[in-house]
């Protein structure tokens, strides 16, 4: 299944966009150049969380001077009946969580748009409202289909009775709250019509996913829509499918004849663009004498919106990582009246290995053994869930090497042993999990007679590097340096490809450009030549992704966490990082590095700071903006490194690559609440690991 | 305009060149940028302060440019990540950004590098910053340049190669001694640290 290269894959490449992001030329999708037509839209959020919009005073608004529209459910152009509920923009006036959009105003300028959308008068029909996640909520449900394809509920062997009999037991909760992606670049749109076609700058993950749905929600044949995503200032999951803001644009750009752009707003994006959920996790594990587990029990509750049953696959990563004899994994679900939950970096690996890894953790302790012993023992030889063998598992060996190189083997085991003046200083482990997924996707390679290679495929590029790997991979391919190949993305005129989401976007993408480049060479090959107009060669990937089986496909890693905590103030600080990654072969060492630093740094802030505070009274998050929604700054990142294995993978695709989006932030947060035990004794077994919640648990100090 | 919204020809210098404007008394420096100027270099991340996105240098000093209204920003000299090259070549920071790969999306990246440039020139003035020993740094460490780059927010998590970055360029520079890179910042940069933590009405002469 591999192909030969030449050097392009594995080597250092700079990134091809870089010199246009760091000179300001790059430009974001409401950063296109209309400046003198454009007008805009700005969203009107309801302010119950649930009830009806009972009346809307538009025409004093209407009257202002710029204004050109007011948008309501009652005026809006129809839609079709979307499968994502959030996307049917003003379609009715049922208000399903505050924060909804319930109107917008389209004005002539963006300070008359906003000041206007203020001063909309709405008014309501209320109704009380259920937004609290329980462990009992009496609205509790066993769901469909979580998300990824997955099932609900697993049960094998017996696991009741494994736990009375189990030598070493535990049993804890784990909560981890709301988190908010948050890229830096707000959602944003710039929608053009022409006649009956739309063109879209739009910033999403996907341009050919969101073609498709805005297609089908203004009823166009799909080549009548253009969606076009050069650069994306992140994502991290809540740009991977057609957002609100895209769908009101189009909407606004239509009524008002003229190109609309709407650039959310921070405080827009806590209610419309998804989160992840807040989790509730009892874990329960029994093992025997050894150490060796006997039980493996993950029951999870989350919630999900009434406008569209999401259910985020936490206890999945639970199924495969050790093995057990009797398991069990369930979600329950409550439909609440709050903003529906969604994709958030590995969401169910993230989550969900905070709960087991911190877990682990409390095992070993049990056990009196090494917390990285007792991973190793529990091992599985092939995915336990399947019976299927890895195409490829580094667990123990990424274990060991960052053991290593974190200098584990001087560890005293005993908690709260090490102080340095008013902190105490303590280290733990954890392990990383991600699948290694791949999608069908279509790639078009074409060379040209002076030698030059042009390859076209609709991936996007959300700071991951893609653009760079791909261009790698289709050299690689051609057999020719990477100066001579040119990869255009970002274009839903491309054709068929999947999102860059789930980790998979390098490895579907360049299997369809791996694809189209060594058929385009052969071609070349055997033709001898390269005609005056060129050689022009399509490749599809459907049925090599239908063929992928046989093998469980996933990436592993360990994480090592030093925390310091302060015995006086309870502040935890971490300033040192390190994870050791088995996830392939790397195609780019230099952005590989950044977007495994950059996961981790995420997997801290959700260690230390993030948490989406519902406000119960009102039924939304109160801490809307990035002064009171915490993320990681500079300030606290001190040392975080991450490094590989030289993995080979002959079966999980033609680069034998494996995704590295999402791997970085799964498991950190458990490594530095197990740091945290160790340093002070205390288990933190909610995040954040706030000051708070270790005060008046810490040692008072003498002296 | 229609003479319902209160309106102002405003003069800005930016990058060198003068341009006038009529607009909004509403706009924000950032908004005037980004949609009458069409630089769009200066991001939009929070429109409220709180992410750094949006950091340009007004006469050398690095400002929030979503916290200034346009016909506030008048006199001084405005600097983007559009006037930051010299002639085709890099800042010698957008070149530390390019070689230390200290961005992923690029979204926070024309903020950092403006706020990088800003933050060394308050550092070879001697302002202290919260990690400061004494009154005056003497040396630009990690930790003085971590704490005072923490107002530029990076989600895609790109800290651990900005610092190197920015230290590259402070190094090579010889902190202490005398400012970065080619032209910029192209007009005086403030002279003296802040009175009581306020920032000086420093209204340099352009160059
Ligand atoms: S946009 Fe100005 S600080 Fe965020
Ligand atoms: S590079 Fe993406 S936010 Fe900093």
């Amino acid at each position: 299944m591999s192909v030969t290269h030449i050097g392009a894959v594995g080597s250092d490449l700079g990134r091809i966009e870089g010199p246009a992001k760091v000179t300001g030329e790059a430009r974001y999708a409401a950063e296109q150049d209309h400046l003198h037509d454009v007008a805009y839209v700005w969203p009107v959020q309801s302010r119950i969380a649930k009830g009806t919009v009972r009346w809307i005073d538009d025409d004093p608004i209407r009257a202002l001077p710029q204004v050109l529209a007011v948008l309501t459910p009652d005026n809006a152009p129809r839609l079709q009946p979307p499968d994502d509920g959030e996307l049917a923009v003003l379609q009715s006036r049922t208000v399903s969580y505050r924060g909804q959009f319930v109107a917008a105003v389209v004005a002539q300028t963006l300070e008359t748009a906003r000041e206007a959308a203020g001063q909309l008068q709405v008014d309501y029909d209320s109704e009380s409202h259920d937004v609290q996640l329980t462990a009992d909520h009496s609205q509790l449900y066993r769901p469909g289909e979580p998300d990824a394809g997955f099932v609900s509920d697993t049960d094998e062997g017996d696991v009741d009775a494994a736990l009375e009999t189990a030598a070493f037991s535990v049993d804890h909760t784990y909560e981890t709250p709301a988190q908010h992606n948050n890229p830096m670049e707000p959602h944003a749109t710039l929608a053009v019509w022409d006649g009956d076609e739309l063109t879209l700058y739009d910033s999403n993950q996907g341009a050919y996913s969101v073609q498709q749905s805005l297609a089908k929600l203004f009823g166009l044949d799909p080549a009548a829509v253009h969606v076009l995503n050069e650069h994306v200032g992140g994502g991290f999951g809540s740009k991977g499918t057609a957002r609100p803001n895209a769908v009101l644009a189009a909407m606004a750009a239509r009524v008002v004849q003229r190109p609309v752009k709407l650039a959310l707003h921070r405080h827009h994006m806590f209610a419309v663009v998804g989160y992840r959920t807040p989790t509730i996790q009892r874990i329960r594990l029994g093992a025997d004498a050894d150490g060796r587990l006997s039980a493996i029990a993950h029951d999870v509750v989350e919630q999900t919106s009434t406008v569209l049953e999401f259910v985020e696959q936490t206890a999945v990563a639970t199924r495969l990582l050790y093995a057990a004899p009797n398991r069990r994994t369930t979600h329950r679900i409550a439909r609440l009246d709050v903003p529906t939950p969604r994709w958030m970096r590995a969401p169910g690996e993230c989550p969900g290995m905070y709960a087991l890894e911190s877990a682990m953790d409390e095992l070993a302790i049990e056990c009196g053994l090494d917390p990285i012993e007792v991973r190793i023992r529990n091992e599985p030889h092939c995915d336990p869930e399947t019976g299927k063998p890895w195409s490829s598992r580094s667990l123990v060996e990424c274990l060991h090497r960052g053991a290593d190189l974190f200098g584990w083997a001087e560890r005293d085991p005993r908690p709260a042993t090490r102080t340095e003046g008013s902190w105490q200083v303590g280290t733990g482990v954890a392990a990383s999990t991600y699948p290694a997924y791949a999608a069908a996707s279509s790639a078009t390679a074409r060379a040209d007679a002076d030698g030059t290679y042009r390859v076209r495929i609709t991936a996007s590029d959300i700071g991951t590097g893609a653009r760079t790997a791909l261009t790698q991979i289709a050299a690689g391919a051609l057999h020719v340096p990477t100066d001579l190949v040119r990869v255009d993305i970002g274009d839903s005129a491309f054709g068929q490809a999947t999102i860059a989401g789930g980790s998979m976007g390098t490895a579907s993408w360049g299997w369809a450009v791996t694809k189209a480049c060594v058929e385009l060479r052969e071609e070349v090959e055997r033709r001898g030549d390269i005609p005056g107009d060129g050689i022009e060669v399509r490749a599809e990937t459907s049925a090599e992704i239908k063929a992928r089986t046989g093998y469980t496909f996933q990436g592993f890693g360990a994480q090592f966490a030093e925390a310091r905590v302060n015995v006086d103030t309870g502040e935890v600080r971490v300033p040192r990082l390190l994870g050791m990654f088995g996830v392939g072969r790397i195609i780019n060492p230099r952005t590989a590095r950044s977007q495994l630093i950059g996961g981790m740094t995420m997997g801290l802030s959700m260690a230390l700071h993030e948490e989406g505070v519902l406000d119960p009274a009102f039924g939304d998050y109160v801490n809307h903006d990035l002064a009171e929604y915490h993320v990681a700054t500079c300030a606290d990142v001190t040392d975080i490194r991450a490094q590989w294995l030289d993995e080979q993978d002959q079966h999980v695709n033609p680069m034998g690559s494996k995704g590295i989006g999402e791997i970085g932030i799964v498991g950190t947060a458990a490594a530095v609440a197990n740091a945290v035990h160790h340093a002070s004794g205390v288990r933190i077994r909610d995040l954040p690991i706030r000051l708070d919640k270790l005060l008046g648990r810490l040692p008072t100090r003498i002296g | 305009m229609t003479e319902a919204i209160p309106g102002t020809r405003v003069r800005l210098q930016v990058n060198g060149q003068p341009h006038e404007l009529d607009l909004d008394n509403r706009t924000t420096l950032l908004d005037a940028l980004r949609e009458h100027l069409g630089l769009t270099g200066a991001k939009k991340g929070c429109d409220h302060g709180q992410c750094g996105a949006c950091t340009v240098l007004a006469d050398g000093r690095r400002i929030n440019a979503c916290l200034v209204f346009a016909v506030a920003a008048q006199d001084v000299e405005i600097q983007t990540i559009e006037g930051m090259s010299y002639d085709g070549t890099p800042h010698p920071m957008q070149q530390a950004f390019l070689d230390r790969d200290a961005f992923q999306c690029g979204y926070c990246t024309p903020g950092q590098i403006c706020s990088a440039v800003g933050m060394l020139e308050e550092f070879d003035q001697g302002w202290p910053s919260a990690v400061t020993a004494g009154e005056q740094p003497t040396a630009l460490e990690a930790d003085e340049v971590r704490e005072r780059m923490s107002g530029n927010l990076c989600r895609c998590g790109a800290y651990m190669n900005i610092v190197p970055a920015i230290l590259d360029v402070a190094v090579s520079s010889a902190r202490g001694l005398t400012p970065p890179g080619p032209p910029a910042p192209r007009s005086a940069a403030p002279q003296k640290p802040p009175a009581g933590g306020a920032a000086p009405g420093s209204r340099a002469v352009t160059s």
